[in-house]
Formats: C-alpha cells, structure tokens, sequence
C-alpha cells in the first residue's frame, strides 16, 4: 500500500522543501521505502536540500515524456536506505508537468514498492500546486506564525477540499495535518508571535508538529544534508518527533517554552 | 521599569492584533470559499442577457451560493439602473 503525500503551504519560503526532504528521510530512516518528488518545475531546489545536485542526470518530466525511465531518473540516497529522490526538471514549459504523465510516474512508483511517495509542492495556487496536490492520500500544510503565512494555508485547505482526485470523485476530504515552523517560543511568550494555538484555532486542523526557528536548517541546507539527520539539533528533534507523529505514534510536543535563564544562567550570562 | 508602567494601561500586542484581523479574514474567505467554479461565467453570460435588454453596470450582478439545511440556494440580484 502507497501513501501519496503532498507538502504544501501557498506561501512560498516557509519551509515547504526542509520539510520535505525532512519527512522522506525521516520515513525511509525507519525502514519505509519513501520517494521525494520535487514538482517545482523551473526552479528545482530539492536536490540541493538533499545534496545530490550533482547527481542529476535526468528529471521528472524526462520521465513523464519518456525521455528516461523511472529507474534512471530516480536518485538514490547515498546516506539512507530505502530512500529515492525525482528532481524537478528546470525547464520554463510549465506545461510539461500534465496529470496523466504524473499519474504515470506515481503508478510507476507504486510497482517499484514505495511506502510513501512525497509530493514537494511549489508556492502558489497555480497549476503546479494542484499537479503536485491532485493525487493525495493525505498533506502536510507548512506554515508560518505570521499572518500572509496563515491565510495562504488556509486558502490552500480550501483549494485541497475541492481540487484534489479524491475530493473530485465525492471520497471527501484528504486528511490535512498543520506542521508550524520557525517557531520562536521567546517571541510568543513577549507577544510579538502568533502562538501555536493562535494558528490552530484559525485553521483548525490537527498539529503535526512545531518546528522552532533554528540555525540547524540553515546549517543543513549549506551542507547539503537534510536537517532531520541532525539529530542533536531542536529542529532535527522536532522533526523526528514529527515523523513519529505521521507514522501514528503520540508525542508531546517540545520546544513550545522559551528556555528560562535560572539564576546561575543570570549571574554568569551562560545559555 | 518604574511603577507607574503598571498603571498604565498596556498596549495591545501585535500577536492578538494579528489573531484577530486574521480571524475576520478567513472568515470572509472562507464564506465566498466552495460555490461552483461556474459561478463567474454564469455571471458574465446573465449580464449578457440582461443588456440585451437594459444597459447595467459590470457590477449590477450579485451572485451567491448560500446553503442552508442541506440545500443550496442560487441568489442573484440585478440592479436596475433608475430612468
């Protein structure tokens, strides 16, 4: 059995391809054979987070076109078992991307014994959005505690309830889960940030996880190394926790308190 | 920080600010949120119609979808401009 996941958000630089590439490897980390397609077509970016951008020889619209088959244009993980990566191609056509040479691809993927096939959404409501949400089981909404951030992913929800095969065939609503990042509890806690329950209150959908705001991902974008692989860094935590959550394990949720300076901290300014 | 601060009535934070102003808006978006895709080219091809007849404005045609008890009602109004 396939799960199709698509990682969405409107908004676009909220952390759609960190999370990405941080769920696949998370996935594939615990043994489930996962696929990462990156459906930004134009601007391919996954395969920098993953870091097998020089690795690239074909893409996904050299597959949909037959140009290469499903096993050349998959590039396999150097770091993780089970772990498959489709770069997006970079050509301007927008159009190459079409739902039946998507459909094509993820049944092809299918037969090849995917658990989870990743589906890294480009920003926007445009056509590459909807390609890359269509054939959903399920989405992950990336957002932002900032207002443009929160409305766009509640637009996003609307778009998901209508427009994806499921949603078209009368099956009803993917199920649709809030993953909240750059989250800085010492901001919210001064009242500068929307808080976690701020933002689930508006967009009433069930909380995957809280990715605090962290040099981590910075770190493990420069390097090429997706930052779940950074297990003791607050974010690769975070999104471990997260990755338990998805596969249906319950977790407290951490990093939701600023770190409270005790008196030894005040008088000798350590963190 | 002096004492008097806490007499002082505490300016609002820009977090319950934002709460706020994003509840009124999706609220908004949400309510014009699922009618039917067809719902702007009916609206052009009526305008049509009715300037067969009257000149109206773009604007004199208002169509909703509302649902209530399980059914949906199709609200149009036009406008007629006054002789």
């Amino acid at each position: 059995m396939t799960k199709i996941v698509v990682v969405t958000s409107g908004k676009g630089g909220v952390g759609k391809t960190t999370t990405s590439a941080a769920l696949a490897t998370g996935l594939a980390q615990r043994g489930h054979k996962t696929t990462v397609i990156d459906f930004d077509v134009g601007l391919r970016n996954l395969d920098l987070i993953m870091g097998c951008e020089r690795r690239v020889v074909y893409d996904l619209v050299n597959v949909i076109n037959g140009d290469a088959n499903l096993k050349q244009g998959l590039i396999k993980d150097k770091r993780v078992e089970d772990l498959f990566i489709l770069p997006a191609s970079q050509t301007r056509d927008k159009d190459a991307l079409t739902l039946e040479g998507v459909e094509k691809v993820l049944e092809g993927l299918k037969d090849m014994g995917m658990e989870y096939i990743i589906c890294d959404s480009p920003a926007g409501i445009e056509k590459g959005a909807l390609t890359a949400a269509y054939f959903a089981d399920e989405a992950v909404v990336v957002t932002n505690p900032e207002v443009s951030s929160v409305r766009d992913s509640d637009r996003i929800l609307g778009i998901l309830s209508s427009k994806t095969r499921k949603a078209e065939r009368g099956e009803g609503d993917i199920p649709a889960s809030l993953l909240l990042t750059r989250y800085s509890p010492e901001r919210v806690e001064r009242g500068e940030m929307l808080s976690v329950e701020d933002v689930k209150d508006i967009l009433a959908i069930d909380l995957l996880g809280v990715i605090p705001e962290s040099q981590a991902v910075l770190n493990a974008s420069n390097s090429g190394a997706p930052v779940i692989l950074d297990s003791e860094s607050d974010a690769g935590k975070a999104y471990e926790d997260a990755v338990a959550r998805f596969l249906g394990e319950q977790r407290p949720h951490r990093f939701l308190t600023a770190n409270k300076k005790g008196l030894f901290g005040r008088l000798f300014g350590a963190q | 920080m002096s004492i008097f601060s806490y007499l002082l009535p505490k300016k609002e934070k820009s977090a319950s600010v934002a709460k706020e102003r994003l509840q009124i808006i999706v609220a908004r978006e949400r309510a014009t949120r699922g009618g039917p895709d067809y719902l702007p080219q009916l609206q052009e091809e009526l305008l049509m119609v009715v300037r067969k007849y009257v000149e109206v404005d773009q604007d004199a045609i208002n169509i909703q979808v509302d649902r209530e008890s399980g059914c949906e009602i199709l609200e149009l109004n036009i406008t007629l401009p006054d002789e």
